[in-house]
């Protein structure tokens, strides 16, 4: 190693030292961030998803017809659009609202309108794929459950969801990645996510080729831990299935 | 036998099916069909493709919806709405769990073991403690043979082993009365006896059931009444010796003659 890298590789230490003057515990603060939105959006578009998804095969006329507008809308427009307009519009609309009503104007935490945000997106999409996995069901089964005098709920929950599970995992699986990708566009609006401590830690120090790939490690870290559970899921979800390599 | 006959006059009704229609669009499947089993009954529906069987069966559980008639589980006129969906989910939900099901392609859960599937409803519907429910399920899967096999997956037996557990899953509801649907008809012709076996110990203790089937061999022996159904309508029924023995009409003997 020469004199020069030597002294790269000790000022790149030093840059992602986690005291100051070292960026270290900003960009771990912008990764737990990141996680804990990915994981709340995840969450919230969970419950979305899987009410969308029996509401759109069970649910009545007008169910269906609202679900198809939610799912149709969100997925068709970008959701950085969707970020600054539930961000901007939404705050600033209800700001207004407050202050004829003679109320104090609030600010709307950039983590809940995040968590709030990409979880109606992930809720359009996860909508979607968990329709695909119950449909996939095979119907014999539903119809044993409902011959024993099961009542819907139960069914729900003891029969379509569990045998869904393997059918929507590999969807699902992509939607996780997918969110805790997505977190990186709340930069937009100013929230301290891993990007943007990335960009604000790169852009004090011109550190550029630090920060970036030490945010890059950071992101492939989520992503390999995800699947490596992912991966665990869904053996559990598929037992009782003959193996498909043979 | 007129023991029999006797009983079957006099035994408390099971289930009753009057001037069942149904139409799946435009097309009329069932076109009133009427019919009783009491208890003890072994009533075996028989017919050509199409002309309604498995329909009918699957209307005394409503896994179809009636277009018009009425369906009694014992003694119960199960209440509809105009469009004959039920309309008290919680007593078509008994009327249910009092009629055993057992379906062509077995529809045992897949992500469960065979004792799983078996203490499923007891457990999770009928709220029975677990320990009781599996107690009874084992005794039932010694009956038809499947001891051996209450941690497999149903994706690991074959089709003979899956029929009877499924068989076994119906048993374990402690039903009034078995509804069979074709319970033979997707099995490799070397596993179908084993099945038939089980169903025939079943009627040979008095149990109520209502059979759909292609084996008219196993029909004559079992049956307590025969139906032959064509088009939708009853074309003959009475006892087996009778419907199999001296045919009346010629639609029934010619389809004796196409399958026997």
């Amino acid at each position: 190693m020469s004199g020069v890298e030597a002294i790269a590789a000790a000022s790149a230490l030093d840059l992602l030292a986690l005291s100051p003057p070292g960026w270290g515990a900003t960009l771990l603060a912008g990764l737990g961030n990141s996680v804990i939105i990915a994981l709340g959006a995840y969450g919230l578009g969970f419950a979305i998803g899987l009410c969308g998804a029996f509401g759109k095969l069970y649910g009545g006329p007008i169910t269906r017809d609202l679900l198809a507008v939610y799912t149709t809308i969100v997925r068709a427009v970008p959701e950085l659009v969707l970020i600054l307009i539930l961000f901007y519009a939404f705050t600033g609309l209800l700001n207004q609202a407050l202050l004829s009503w003679g109320m104090d104007r609030v600010q709307i935490s950039p983590i809940i309108t995040g968590i709030v945000v990409l979880g109606v997106v992930q809720g359009a999409y996860q909508t979607e794929v968990l329709r695909g996995g119950i449909l996939a069901v095979p119907a014999g089964q539903i119809e044993a459950a409902r011959a024993m005098g099961m009542p819907s709920v139960t069914l729900a929950r003891r029969i379509t969801i569990p045998l869904m599970t393997a059918n929507a995992l590999p969807g699902m699986a992509n939607l996780w990645l997918n969110a805790t990708k997505d977190t990186a566009l709340l930069a937009v609006i100013g929230f301290s996510e891993l990007t943007k401590a990335t960009y604000q830690a790169s852009a004090t120090t011109k550190a550029f080729f630090v920060f970036y790939p030490a945010a890059m490690a950071l992101y492939l870290l989520i992503s390999l831990t995800s699947t490596f559970l992912i991966g665990r899921l869904e053996k559990w979800a598929r037992r009782g299935q003959r193996d498909v390599r043979g | 036998m007129p023991n029999l006959e006797h009983s079957r006059a006099t035994a408390p009704i099971a289930i009753k099916v009057s001037g069942l229609r149904k139409s799946f669009g435009s097309h009329e499947v069932l076109k009133g069909v009427s019919m009783t089993a009491r208890q003890g009954d072994v009533v075996a529906i028989i017919g050509g493709s199409g002309s309604g069987k498995s329909t009918l069966l699957r209307c005394i559980n409503f896994l179809e919806t009636p277009s018009g008639g009425t369906i009694e589980v014992a003694g119960q006129p199960i209440a509809m709405k105009d469009d004959g969906t039920a309309k008290d989910k919680k007593q078509l939900e008994q009327a249910r769990q009092s009629l055993g099901m057992v379906f062509q392609n077995f529809n045992l859960w897949t992500h469960m073991t065979v004792l799983e599937n078996l203490i499923e409803v007891p457990v999770h519907v009928l709220k029975t403690p677990k320990a009781e429910a599996i107690t009874r399920a084992r005794a039932l899967l010694a009956r038809v043979g499947l001891a051996e096999k209450e941690t497999a997956y149903p994706a690991f037996l074959s089709g003979g082993q899956q029929q009877r557990a499924a068989i076994a899953r119906a048993l374990c509801m402690n039903p009034k009365a078995m509804l069979f649907d074709e319970p033979t008809s997707a099995l490799d012709p070397e596993l179908v006896g084993e099945v038939l076996q089980v169903i025939k110990a079943l009627a040979d203790e008095g149990r109520t059931m209502i059979l759909v089937t292609h084996e008219m061999r196993f029909a004559r022996e079992v049956a307590s009444h025969v139906i032959y159904l064509h088009n939708g309508v009853i074309e003959e029924e009475g006892p087996p010796e009778e419907l199999f023995g001296a045919p009346k009409s010629d639609r029934l003997k010619q389809f004796l003659k196409t399958v026997g």
